[in-house]
C-alpha cells in the first residue's frame, strides 16, 4: 500500500520517532512560530493520538497538518532516520479521506481562482492585467502586485504574465542540425504560464548542445499541488495524463527545470500508481530517465564548455528543498555556475534553508510564508551580490517577491538562464574577434 | 476544562496570539522527550513576551488556583514538562533574546528561551565559550538546561551547568519578581538562591533571566579512540589517565551492545567484538594538546588497550563523535521503547557499575546497552523494550530499581543530569532518607505553599 492510500505504510516511520525534538533545530515553521506543532515532533504526535483514537480527524487537525512546507529539513536532521516527508503526505491524504476535500478546498479554490485569472489574463492581455494586477517598476523584469486581495495578501509580487504561454509559443518539436539525442521537456505550470523566459533558456541551452527538444502539447500540471494536499484522485489523473503524453512522443530522456516537477517524475508518479498495472511500469520507465536540467548537463552529457562567454555577475545560489534534499542535486548547479567565465559565486548563509514558498503553503499561510521569506532575503542581502540563482520557478517567484519588497538590487534567475546568457555572450565574443 | 473567565484574563494579559486553547494545539504539549510516560493535555498554553507578563500569568494562576508547568523545548528525559494535573503550560520560547555579552566581565545575559547553541554562536564571535553541552545543544533552551542543571560531554574538565550560572531573575510562586546573584565572581549575600533554582526543575518558580559565566574558547583539540577486550581494563585506563594529571575535556565509554548497534547504524569503523571503547578528547593550547594526546595514547596502551587511534583530521574526529552521538538514536531503533537512565557513580566505580548492570540485565532477561560519560562517572544504561508488553515492563521497572540501588550503594546518585521529574520521584528517600525528603518538602512549601509550580515533580504532596 502506498502512503497515499493508507496510514498503515507510515506506521513504521512513526514508530521510529523517539520524540527527541531534534527536528526543532531546523524547521523553518517552528523557527517562526516557536510552537510545538510547527516541528515534525508535534505533527507526528498528533497523528499518533489520532491513530490511537484519542483525537478525531477534525478540520482543526487537518489545519495543523497544513503547517509544513515539506522542505525535508527534519528528515536530514533526524537521528532516527524518520522520513517525515512520507508521514506528512500520508497524514494529509488521510485528512482528505476522512473529511472529504474540505480541508484543501480553500487551497484548491484559491488556486483555481488564480488559474482562471491568469488564463483570462492570457487571453485579454494587458487590459485585464491592468485591472487585477498593479504594475511595479523594476529594471529586470515586469513585476506586478495584486490590486485586490484574493486571499493571499497583497504583498506577494508576481511576474507579469507573458502574452503567450510557453507551450503555445514554442513548437512541439525543436529540431537541431545533427541531433545527438532527443529529449522531452516537461515544462510544468509555472514555466508555462509565468516564466517562459526560463523555458526558452532551456531549449536554447539544449540546442547549443545539439539536442532535439520535444515539448509534448498534451502535458499538464505535474499534480504535486494536489498530492501534497492529499487530493490523491486528482494527482492520479494528472500523472496518467502526463505519462500518456510523453509516451506518445517518446524521448531518450526527460528534463525539468522545476524541483516539484522533478520529484513528480522521479518518485511521486510511481508511488501514486503503485497498484495500477497499466501505468506503474510506464511511471518507472520515465522515472529512470528523468533529470533535473543541471543534473542532466553535468552527468548525462558533459555540457559544452567551449563557446561560453563572459558573464559579469556576482551570484549567490539558493538550493530548492526538493532539488537539494529531495533529489540530492546541489553540487551540479554550482559546478555550472563556476564554469561560466566572469561569474563570481558567493555563498549565502544556509543556502539550503527553505524559502517558504512551498507551492500552496504560501497561499494557505501567507503571513508565515512571508516571515520565512524575510529571513532568506536578509541572508541574500548580506552577500552583496547582484544576482540570485536558483533551480526552481517556485523558489524564483518567492525570492523575487522577497528582494522586491526589501528593495534589493538583485536579479533572480534560474541557473539555466545564466548559462544561456553565457552561450549568447560567447557567440558575440566569437563574432567580434 | 478551563473556566471561560481564566481564558479571558490570559488573553487580556498576553494577547490572543499568545494563548492556545484548541485541543489540537494542547495535545502537542502533553508530552516531552521522556519514553514510556503517561501524557496529559494541559488546559491552556501561554507564551509570554516579557517578565512582567510571566508575573501576570502567575497571578492569574494564583487567583484561580491553577498549576503552572513551565516549558522550554520539552527535551527533558524525566517527564519534567508533562502537565500531570492539567492547568497552564507556560512556554518560554518567546523570551529568546541574548541581552548582553560582556567581554570585560566574561559574562552573558540571556532570556530563558534562548537556545544553547544560539548563545554559543554569538559568544564564539568574541572567542568565548559557554561550555555546558548536552546532546540537545541545538534545541534545548537556557531556561530548561539551567532548571535541569544539564551536563554534557565536556563535564569532566569543564563541569556542568551549575558551574556557569552567576545570576538569575526569578518570578516567584506568588508573582513577585526577584533578582539574585550577578556578574561578580564572589557573592555571599544571603542564601544562595541561584544555586537552589539551578536544577529546581521549575518547581520553585520561573526563571526569566540568566547571567552566565563564559570562558575563552580552547585553541585546539584532539580525539583519541581506544579499544578494549575487557571492561575492567577500560575502567582502569580511565583512572590511570586522571591519575597522570591529564584532565580530558571528554572521556566517553561505550559497551559491547552499544558498539555493535552504533557500528551497524553509522559505520564509523568501530570493532564489533570489542568489549568496550573509550573516546577521549583533550583540548586547550596547541602545544599542550599535542603533549597530552601523546601521553593519553601511551597510558591507554599501558593499560592494555588492544588498539589506540588518534583522529588524523577533522573528518576522522567528526566520524568518531558521530558514532558517540548516534548511540542513543541507534539503540532506539532496536525496540519500540527506550528507557534511558543516568545513574551516576564516583568514576573509580565505573567498572563495578558496568558489571552490575550486566548482571541485572541477565537476571531480568533484558537487553541493556550502556554508554556514557565515563570520565565523570555518569553512565547511561539504556533498556531496550516495548511498553506495550506489560510483563516485560514489570521486569524493566525491577531492573531500574536495582540500577538505582547499586548506584547509591557505590556512593553515587539517582540522577547525574536528567533530573528527577516524575520518573524518579519515588526513589528520593533511598538517597536522602525520610528526613532528607522532608527537608526538600519544607523548601518547596516555603517557596510554593500552594503547589502551583510544576506540581507532581520532585516533591510529592502527601
Ligand atoms: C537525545 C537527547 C540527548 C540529551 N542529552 C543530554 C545530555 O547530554 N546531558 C543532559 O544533561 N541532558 C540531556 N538531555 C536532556 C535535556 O535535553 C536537557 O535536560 C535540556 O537541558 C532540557 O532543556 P529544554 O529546554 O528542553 O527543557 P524542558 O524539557 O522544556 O524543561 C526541563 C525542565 O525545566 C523546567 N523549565 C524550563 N524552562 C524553565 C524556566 N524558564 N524556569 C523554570 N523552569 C523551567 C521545566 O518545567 C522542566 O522541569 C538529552 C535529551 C535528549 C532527548
Ligand atoms: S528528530 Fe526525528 S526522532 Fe526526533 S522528534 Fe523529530 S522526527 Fe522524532
Ligand atoms: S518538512 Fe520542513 S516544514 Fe515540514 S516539519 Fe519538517 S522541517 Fe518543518
Amino acid at each position: 500500500m502506498s502512503i497515499y492510500d493508507s496510514l498503515d505504510s507510515i506506521n513504521e516511520e512513526l514508530r521510529k520517532c523517539m520524540k527527541c525534538g531534534n527536528c526543532q533545530a531546523v524547521c523553518p515553521i517552528y523557527k517562526e512560530t516557536r510552537q510545538e506543532v510547527g516541528a515534525a515532533r508535534g505533527k507526528i504526535s498528533l497523528l499518533e493520538f489520532f491513530l490511537s483514537g484519542e483525537i478525531e480527524m477534525t478540520k482543526g487537525l487537518a489545519d495543523r497538518f497544513s503547517l509544513c512546507t515539506t522542505c525535508m529539513a527534519c528528515n536530514n536532521n533526524c537521528p532516527c532516520g524518520v522520513r517525515f516527508d512520507k508521514i506528512i503526505l500520508g497524514a494529509r491524504a488521510e485528512a482528505v479521506r476522512k473529511k472529504g476535500l474540505h480541508p484543501v478546498k480553500k487551497i484548491a479554490f484559491t488556486a483555481l481562482k488564480m488559474q482562471r485569472l491568469f488564463d483570462l489574463g492570457m487571453k485579454t492581455g494587458s487590459i485585464f492585467q491592468g485591472v487585477a494586477l498593479k504594475n511595479i517598476p523594476n529594471r529586470y523584469s515586469k513585476l506586478a502586485r495584486m490590486r485586490v486581495d484574493i486571499g493571499i495578501g497583497k504583498n506577494k509580487v508576481f511576474p507579469m504574465l507573458p502574452n503567450k504561454t510557453l507551450r503555445s509559443e514554442l513548437p512541439e518539436v525543436n529540431t537541431v542540425k545533427n541531433p545527438k539525442m532527443r529529449v522531452a521537456f516537461f515544462t510544468g505550470c509555472m514555466i508555462n504560464y509565468f516564466y517562459t523566459d526560463m523555458g526558452r533558456a532551456m531549449v536554447e541551452v539544449l540546442a547549443e548542445n545539439d539536442i532535439e527538444v520535444v515539448i509534448p502539447k498534451d502535458q499538464g500540471c505535474c499534480g504535486i499541488p494536489a498530492s501534497v494536499n492529499g487530493d490523491v484522485d486528482s494527482a492520479r489523473i494528472l500523472a496518467k495524463r502526463n505519462l500518456r503524453a510523453f509516451d506518445k512522443m517518446g524521448a531518450d530522456a526527460l528534463v525539468v527545470a522545476c524541483s516539484s516537477c522533478g520529484s513528480a517524475w522521479k518518485h511521486v508518479f510511481g508511488d501514486l500508481l503503485e497498484n495500477d498495472p497499466e501505468f506503474k511500469g510506464l511511471a518507472d520507465i520515465w522515472a529512470e530517465k528523468s533529470y533535473d536540467i543541471s543534473e542532466f548537463l553535468i552527468h548525462k552529457i558533459p555540457f559544452k564548455k567551449e563557446g561560453l562567454g563572459k558573464v559579469s555577475r556576482k551570484v549567490t545560489y539558493h538550493d530548492p528543498c526538493h532539488l537539494n534534499r529531495g533529489a540530492g542535486v546541489n553540487k551540479e548547479p554550482r559546478e555550472i555556475l563556476r564554469s561560466i567565465p566572469g561569474l563570481e559565486l558567493i555563498e549565502m548563509k544556509e543556502p539550503g534553508r527553505c524559502c517558504g514558498m512551498a507551492g500552496s503553503f504560501s497561499l494557505v499561510h501567507p503571513d508565515l510564508s512571508l516571515q520565512i521569506s524575510d529571513r532568506k532575503t536578509a541572508d541574500i542581502a548580506q552577500t552583496n551580490t547582484d544576482t540570485v540563482a536558483t533551480g526552481c520557478p517556485a523558489c524564483r517567484m518567492q525570492l523575487q517577491s522577497g528582494v522586491e519588497n526589501a528593495n534589493l538590487d538583485e536579479e533572480v534567475l534560474h541557473t539555466i538562464q545564466i548559462l544561456a546568457e553565457s552561450y549568447r555572450a560567447g557567440k558575440k565574443e566569437g563574432k567580434s574577434i | 476544562m478551563l473556566a471561560r473567565e481564566v481564558l479571558q484574563e490570559l488573553i487580556q494579559a498576553l494577547g490572543k496570539e499568545n494563548v492556545l486553547s484548541e485541543q489540537e494545539d494542547l495535545m502537542t504539549y502533553a508530552y516531552d522527550a521522556t519514553a514510556a510516560m503517561k501524557h496529559r493535555k494541559p488546559d491552556v498554553v501561554v507564551s509570554p513576551l516579557s517578565t512582567e507578563q510571566v508575573a501576570e500569568v502567575v497571578k492569574i494562576a494564583n487567583r484561580h488556583n491553577l498549576p503552572i508547568y513551565t516549558r522550554g523545548a520539552g527535551t527533558n528525559l524525566s517527564g519534567g514538562t508533562i502537565p500531570t494535573e492539567g492547568g497552564i503550560v507556560l512556554s518560554m520560547l518567546n523570551l529568546n533574546n541574548i541581552l548582553e555579552v560582556d567581554q570585560d566581565n566574561l559574562t552573558a545575559t540571556v532570556q530563558p528561551g534562548v537556545i544553547i547553541q544560539a548563545l554559543n554562536d554569538e559568544v564564539i564571535k568574541h572567542g568565548l565559550l559557554y561550555p555546558p553541552d548536552p546532546g540537545t545543544i541545538a534545541t534545548a533552551t537556557m531556561g530548561g538546561s539551567v532548571s535541569e542543571c544539564s551536563g554534557g560531554l565536556r563535564g569532566l574538565k569543564y563541569g556542568v551547568t551549575k558551574h556557569y550560572i552567576m545570576g538569575l531573575q526569578i518570578v516567584l510562586a506568588n508573582g513577585e519578581i526577584i533578582r539574585w546573584g550577578g556578574k561578580t565572581v564572589k557573592n555571599v549575600t544571603g542564601y544562595d538562591l541561584v544555586a537552589l533554582y539551578t536544577g529546581a526543575e521549575g518547581t520553585l518558580g520561573i526563571i526569566t533571566e540568566i547571567i552566565v559565566k563564559l570562558i575563552p574558547a580552547p585553541e585546539a583539540r584532539k580525539s583519541i579512540l581506544a579499544v578494549f577486550d575487557n571492561v575492567d581494563k577500560a575502567g582502569n585506563a580511565i583512572a590511570a589517565i586522571i591519575r597522570n594529571k591529564v584532565i580530558p575535556a571528554t572521556l566517553e565509554i561505550m559497551d559491547n551492545v552499544t558498539i555493535q548497534t552504533v557500528e551497524n547504524f553509522v559505520h564509523a569503523g568501530l570493532p564489533m567484538d570489542a568489549e568496550a571503547v573509550l573516546l577521549c578528547e583533550v583540548d586547550g593550547y596547541k602545544e599542550v594538546v599535542e603533549r597530552e594526546a601523546v601521553l593519553v595514547e601511551r597510558i591507554l596502551k599501558e593499560e592494555g588497550a588492544v588498539e589506540v587511534k588518534i583522529a588524523k583530521d577533522d573528518q576522522e574526529r567528526d566520524l568518531l563523535w558521530l558514532a558517540r552521538r548516534s548511540a542513543l538514536p541507534a539503540l532506539a531503533q532496536k525496540r519500540p521503547t527506550t528507557v534511558l537512565e543516568d545513574a551516576t557513580v564516583p568514576r573509580s566505580k565505573i567498572p563495578d557499575m558496568l558489571k552490575a548492570i550486566r548482571r541485572i540485565a541477565t537476571k531480568h532477561n533484558l537487553q541493556i546497552a550502556t554508554f556514557g560519560h565515563a570520565g565523570d562517572g555518569n553512565l547511561h544504561p539504556t533498556i531496550l523494550t516495548d511498553d506495550r508488553d506489560s510483563e516485560e515492563m514489570k521486569r524493566v521497572h525491577l531492573a531500574v530499581e536495582e540500577i538505582f540501588e547499586t548506584a547509591i550503594a557505590l556512593g553515587g546518585t539517582l540522577s547525574g543530569e536528567h533530573g528527577i521529574g516524575i520518573a524518579k520521584m519515588k526513589f528520593l528517600d533511598w538517597e536522602f532518607g525520610e528526613a532528607g525528603v522532608a527537608a526538600l518538602r519544607s523548601i518547596k512549601e516555603a517557596l510554593d505553599p500552594n503547589y502551583l509550580m510544576n506540581p507532581g515533580k520532585i516533591v510529592r504532596r502527601d
